[in-house]
């Protein structure tokens, strides 16, 4: 239905905008059209030009051509501030609040409650609670917003451009890192605000969701419209096809659990009793050279926690961890990456990305970092280290030394994992690697993860998504409540059982 | 729980209490209101710059150029006075036009070309002082009935203490900068802006218009500091005041203001520049130490909340896992 709509009709109307970043055609001649009462998803592979459409039409980048026509007039946005006021509410893609403020203050600015002028604070923070309890969420909105989890800022974010009340809503891969419950009930609100009129435009890498929520589907790919169809018209494999632009070649998924015999082989990493008071209650785990073992559970159950305590991000007050027998001292991230350990965080935003340097230079940071800073990686074998992963991630970049801030989401995400990888640390601990990244890289990632294994790494890798730790993982630790609760190994590995013990 | 941005804040009320109880207890003169009305009129034009620099440091900038300001404020109004022969009122109006002018005039740079508030804000520095030059080589008295009537005027505390014009101007400065940061959307957005700009501006928060209201506020509150100081001191001098932006700073950050921006209170740099008052006077009532044990205790103080201001905000990374 919502197809069929004329573009008169539409309240938003992108027409031939084109973007030129140095060095990068960020969007060429792009068309694209949002009527009221429909969610439309924005789709692409990572650096398509999702991210800069938005911020072209909110006014957060200045367009080089084209025009931008919102509820029949062309607009010219000159910060978003402006767009905002228009009508457009937009959900950047990297969680974008201030964390020294408190999170009603977050959703409340340029909002708050006004009373001769001045902000009544009262009427503004009981405002900021019924924002959140929309969505589902009942937390003291008066601590600082930096003190919640990711999860927790994303949805204060979506309930601030909600909260707005806009014709338009955009958001843009607002689900990245909010678990199943949090993604129904958001999707809830999207069908609600779309009944009402509202347009909205969704961005994700999930194509679960796009099939669960949209309407019509417009593909990006390398800053031109591939085209737009109708969700319900579109097989997913074509979808695909749309995005990469070539078939996506099957993933070897499901590895032979049951045929490799990891004891004995490599090196044993064995933690015994780790935990933390109210943080995590003391876990043991075994893992050797070559094994990828992988963490379940849900948002808040300890998945994270157990990654920060063995890499001596926090402190353990309980437990020791052994290398082949041998005790490590784990004080600080500094022993660990000594002893040989590596953490891939959540937040790459907060703990990861180092934006003003170059690609080079942050992939090569880790590496650095285990030989020293007193034998410096000679330059040539940088610029092929460099090389080598960009081309092994497709790392979507015009030249190895652009700042790091300039790319993609998702090829940010990748430049963090390529870190870790040519660390050739002997535990690599990724906490959610693949969120933001797109279907083709995904395959590309896993198949690099493999082969490091291969070569006698061990790995634990926690994820929300449990078709990835059943596609790759050896075994499987499930977390409940801050406790370990289950631990799936060969044939018992499936999804179902991984959900019955989160579940139990 | 207190809520931990409340932290800095308290550290520096137990300094303030410590530092002043320990007055008390060691000079019996100290817990007289007398010390008390001297400490407010002594320190009231530092504390009315530092009030300006909160704002100004909240925001993530620094303004260099306040004590400059404020003996430029004092010369302007002396020619102003016995040059042209206004009345000293008038010349106030005056002067703190030209002043929160100049400071808007700074933000606008800053915010135009993009450039390091710390350069701006030195160049403003030199800018202003060399104006006192043009305006006048020496020091001259300022001498009106008004200016007279204002440096006599006092309120009897209990005791033998006093609260003059200058510490009343102070305390209602204290009051509408309190108002400002917390019950204004422009306070509420210089906080934004401080803790992640970027993130400010895709709030929909007009950074630009904000950070040229910043400076300009900042002029609007040094060149009210010049006012006091010309009044206090009934004569303007063009050297006088260098180094105050320094001690402004200084009170800021021991009234717990992160030096980054973001996070702090005004309240806080009330009591830092009371703080920076009690140490002073400290130092001249034992009388055996040489003044310049002000500057080290001073020094030793910004060490410690520098650190604390660390510790609290690496803090938030910690809670940040406990919740997740
Ligand atoms: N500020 C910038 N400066 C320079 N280049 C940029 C900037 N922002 C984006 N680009 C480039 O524009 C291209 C499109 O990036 P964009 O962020 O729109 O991708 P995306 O489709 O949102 O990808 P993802 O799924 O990874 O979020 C990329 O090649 C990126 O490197
Ligand atoms: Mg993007």
């Amino acid at each position: 239905m919502a197809a069929m709509t004329q573009s008169t009709s539409a309240i938003l109307s992108v027409r031939g905008v084109g973007k030129v970043f140095p060095g990068v055609k960020a969007l060429q001649n792009v068309d694209f059209d949002l009527v009221p009462g429909e969610i439309h998803a924005l789709l692409g592979e990572n650096g398509a030009g999702k991210s800069t459409l938005i911020k072209v039409i909110t006014g957060v980048h200045p367009r080089d051509a084209g025009r931008v026509i919102f509820n029949g007039t062309d607009i010219h946005p000159q910060h978003p501030g402006e767009a905002q006021n228009m009508g457009i509410s937009t959900v950047y893609q990297e969680v974008n609040l201030v964390p020294t403020l408190s999170v009603a203050e977050n959703l409340m600015l340029e909002r708050q409650n006004l009373k001769w002028g001045f902000i009544n604070w009262k009427p503004t923070i009981a405002a900021a609670r019924d924002a959140l309890a929309t969505l589902g969420l009942d937390i003291d909105v008066e601590r600082p917003l930096g003190s919640y989890s990711v999860a927790i800022q994303q949805l204060v974010a979506i309930a601030r451009a909600v909260a707005l009340d806009a014709r338009v809503l955009i958001l843009d891969e607002p689900t990245a890192s909010l678990d199943a419950e949090e993604i129904k009930s958001l999707f809830q609100i999207m069908r609600d605000l779309r009944g009402r009129g509202m347009g909205i435009i969704f961005v994700t890498h999930f194509l679960d969701q796009v099939y669960a929520v949209t309407d019509r589907i417009t593909v990006l790919r390398n800053g031109q419209r591939v085209g737009t169809f109708v969700t319900a018209d579109l097989a997913r494999i074509d979808l695909i096809g749309h995005m990469l632009g070539r078939e996506l070649a099957e993933v070897s998924s499901h590895r032979h659990h049951d045929e490799r015999g990891f004891t004995g082989k490599g090196n044993q990493i064995q933690i015994k009793n780790l935990g933390r008071k109210r943080m995590l209650h003391p876990v043991s785990l075994e893992l050797s050279g070559g094994e990828i073992v992988g963490l379940a559970g849900l948002l808040g159950s300890g998945r994270t926690e157990l990654a920060e305590l063995i890499f001596g991000a926090q402190k353990a007050d309980s437990g020791l961890v052994f290398i082949n027998g041998e005790p490590v001292m784990l004080r600080s991230p500094q022993h660990a990456i000594r002893s040989g350990f590596a953490l891939c965080p959540e937040d790459r935003k907060q703990d990861g990305i180092v934006a003003e340097l170059s690609v080079r230079e942050n992939i090569i940071l880790a590496l650095q970092g285990r030989r020293g800073w007193l034998r410096p990686i000679p330059g040539a074998e940088q610029q092929k280290i460099a090389d080598d992963m960009i081309r092994a991630l497709g790392i979507a970049t015009p030249d190895r030394e652009k700042p790091v801030g300039q790319l993609s989401g998702g090829n940010q995400q990748k430049v963090i994992l390529a870190r870790w990888l040519v660390a050739k640390p002997l535990f690599l601990i990724l906490d959610e690697p693949t969120r933001g990244i797109d279907v083709g890289a995904h395959a590309d990632i896993i198949k690099l993860i493999k082969e490091l294994c291969d070569e006698g790494l061990a790995l634990l890798v926690a994820s929300s998504e449990l078709e990835e730790i059943v596609a790759f993982a050896d075994r499987v630790v499930v977390m409940r409540d801050r406790e370990k609760v289950s631990e799936l190994v060969g044939a018992e590995i499936t999804q179902s059982r991984i959900i019955e013990a989160i579940a139990r | 729980m207190i809520n931990e941005r409340y932290y800095p804040l308290l550290a520096t009320l137990a300094v303030c209490a410590l530092l002043y109880g320990y007055g008390i207890y060691e000079h019996r003169a100290f817990s007289d209101t007398y010390v008390l009305g001297n400490l407010l009129t002594d320190n009231a034009f530092l504390i009315v710059t530092a009030i300006g620099m909160t704002f100004v440091i909240l925001s993530g900038g620094i303004d260099l150029s306040v004590g400059s300001m404020i003996a430029f404020v004092g010369v302007l109004m002396a020619e102003l006075v016995g040059g042209f022969g206004l009345h000293p009122l008038a010349a106030v109006v005056i002067a703190m036009i030209v002043g929160t002018g100049f400071g808007g005039f700074m933000g606008y740079l800053i915010n135009k070309f993009d450039i390091q508030p710390f350069i701006i804000t030195l160049a403003g520095m030199f800018f202003l002082r060399g104006m006192c030059f043009v305006i006048n080589l020496d020091s001259v008295p300022i001498s009106h009935s008004f200016v007279s009537d204002f440096g006599s005027f006092r309120i009897p505390l209990p005791g033998r203490g006093w609260l003059s014009a200058s510490a009343l101007v102070m305390l209602a400065a204290v009051i509408v900068g309190i108002v400002i940061a917390h019950y204004t959307r422009f306070g509420r957005n210089v906080y934004a802006i401080g803790g992640d700009r970027q993130s400010a501006e895709l709030l929909g928060i007009p950074v630009g218009r904000t950070t040229v209201q910043v400076y300009a506020l900042s002029g609007l509150f040094s060149s009210l500091a010049g006012v006091v100081f010309a009044f206090y001191t009934a004569s303007a001098y063009p050297l006088a005041a260098v180094g105050v932006e320094l001690d402004a700073i200084a009170a800021v950050v021991i009234g717990g203001t992160l030096l980054t921006g973001g996070m702090g209170f005004v309240i806080g740099t009330f009591f830092g520049g009371i703080i920076m008052g009690v140490i002073q006077t400290l130092i001249s009532f034992d009388g055996s130490l040489n003044s310049w044990w002000t500057k080290i205790m001073i020094g030793a103080l910004l060490f410690g909340f520098i650190v604390l201001q660390r510790l609290i905000t690496r803090s938030f990374s910690g809670l940040r896992a406990g919740a997740g």
